[in-house]
């Protein structure tokens, strides 16, 4: 525990750990997020000069808990008020007697993500307590300004305190009900990290998604989420660039086989999952040595699990594209053809996109560049407008 | 904690209940929550058509109309006032109330100013 970065690192893995156990302890996590900061800056100040402890996180646990202690004897009023709550909150919900959920860190999972919240705000606020992101950080991934983001960060603390969001979680009834909404959370922070090219926010959502699953080990599809994460972060390259023009040769091979192990874990026992068979999805694709000799027949059979259980167009879609490799782009683009009037794919660049490649390799140049053009149109980010513009060239070189 | 679930049913029946729920279903309810000792208050509203809104204005008029009448399809039909220990077990009891069934419950924490 010498350099600087491993001090870091010790306030990176302890913020959501202390802010989770005060927060639940005090029933606030405005008090629980100022304690948190004043203990890091007190470690700060006084670790240089005594040493690190022999324990850091307890220090910090016991330095943060005295500043809340002191904080609430200066306030009477707030304290009275606390104290009413926390009895009120023990009597409702005693801790349970197991130890199946033995860090305080779940609790704030669940509170962050409670549904009453809006989604939004869900996001924010797991980025900001339990990946520990400072607030212009949260701001930035969301391309607002910091004061706007710090106006919805208060109210959505407000709302929990006011409303009296409990810091729980479910009872394992009600577990089915609230687990979607944290995966999604922790998925939603992921794929913002890659729409945005931010691949620390892809590495704190694989991190949250570890913690989640060391603290569920029981529940299924928060093993399928966690490797669905890895499998599609080891290949680090944007979703824009289609499988065939991505170089396998850069695919960090120890996330994939992590995750490849994951995945038999998350589908062994009980019915397909969402996530899983997503997962199972992508470990074909990654342990695949080029896009021939991926199992498509397998893929193809994972898409039709998946339109089973959670249908969508775009599943629809990924699925055709699929069949094509499977058996030929006539095929798949019949497939596409019957997905024309889905509204949920008007504005999706990827249905043009995909067209506009099936229409290239049935020799069907005209139509194909008409495609690409219809999905430049559409594309979002300039990895994926550079991609298109590759493709349309590349074909009016051609002919 | 004090939460209103105000019961918003989705359609009126002409005795003026929501529609699709039994007053069994209500009755076994009311004694669900008086039986939890959570019930603070509680009361079922008469029909619409007997509603009437004053509004004062700003010379201290006083007007008097009929209604109001529903302009959506959705109407307060009552309300329960309980008191329970967070918003879950508000929304336990919200899911349990048979105006859930063809109608929704909003659940609003009363302000607590003391």
């Amino acid at each position: 525990m010498s350099s600087g970065d491993s001090v870091e690192a010790v306030f990176r893995e302890e913020h959501g750990r202390l802010l989770a156990a005060l927060a639940r302890r005090f029933g606030d996590l405005d008090l629980a997020e100022e304690v948190t900061s004043e203990a890091i800056e007190a470690a700060l100040v006084r670790w240089p000069v005594d040493g690190v402890p022999p324990n850091p996180g307890a220090w910090l646990m016991t330095t943060a808990r005295r500043k809340a202690v002191d904080r609430l004897r200066r306030d009477a009023v707030l304290a009275t008020r606390l104290a009413v709550l926390r009895v009120e909150a023990e009597r409702a919900a005693p801790p349970p007697a197991g130890d199946e959920f033995p860090d305080e860190r779940l609790q704030l999972f669940f509170t962050c993500a409670h549904p009453a919240l809006a989604a939004e705000d869900r996001i924010t606020l797991t980025l900001r307590c339990l990946a520990g992101l400072t607030t212009p950080e949260v701001a930035r991934a969301f391309l607002v300004p910091t004061a706007t983001m710090a106006k919805r960060i208060t109210r959505a603390k407000q709302r929990i305190r006011d409303a009296r969001i409990p810091f729980r979680v479910p009872d394992p009834d009600e577990l089915p009900d609230r687990l979607p909404v944290v995966l999604h959370v922790i998925y939603s922070i992921f794929t913002e990290g890659y729409a945005a090219k931010r691949a620390d926010l892809a590495d704190e959502a694989i991190r949250l998604a570890r913690i989640l699953r060391r603290l569920a080990p029981a529940e299924p599809e928060a093993t399928g989420l966690l490797a669905l994460l890895l499998l599609v972060h080891a290949r680090r390259t944007p979703a824009a660039v289609p499988l065939a023009e991505q170089d396998r040769g850069t695919w960090d091979r120890d996330l994939i086989a992590e995750g490849a192990a994951l995945v038999v874990e998350a589908l062994t026992g009980g019915p397909p999952r969402f996530y899983a068979v997503q997962a199972a999805i992508a470990a074909l694709h990654d342990e695949a040595p080029d896009l021939e000799s991926t199992d498509w027949p397998q893929i193809v059979a994972l898409y039709d699990v998946l339109m089973a259980i959670a249908p969508s167009p775009v599943v629809a879609l990924n699925r055709a594209a699929a069949v094509a490799m499977r058996d030929g782009p006539a095929a798949g683009l019949a497939l596409l053809d019957e997905l024309a009037d889905e509204p949920l794919l008007r504005g999706y660049h990827p249905y043009p996109a995909s067209r506009a490649d099936l229409l290239d390799r049935l020799g069907r140049r005209g139509e194909a560049v008409a495609a690409y053009r219809d999905a430049l149109r559409l594309a979002g980010t300039d990895a994926e407008r550079a991609f298109l513009t590759r493709r349309i060239t590349a074909i009016e070189e051609a002919g | 904690m004090k939460y209103m679930l105000l019961i918003n049913a989705d359609g009126i029946d002409e005795q003026g209940g929501a529609a699709g729920c039994e007053p069994a279903d209500w009755m076994a309810y009311d004694k669900q929550v008086r039986d939890a000792g959570i019930l603070v208050a509680s009361e079922s509203l008469a029909d619409l058509v007997t509603a009437t809104r004053v509004r004062v204005a700003a010379d201290g008029t006083r007007t008097v109309t009929d209604g109001p009448f529903a302009e959506s399809r959705e109407v307060l039909g009552g309300f329960y006032v309980i008191d329970v220990p967070d918003l879950d077990a508000a929304l336990d009891w919200a899911a349990r109330c048979p105006g859930s069934r063809d109608g929704s419950i909003v659940v609003r924490p009363v302000a607590d100013f003391g």
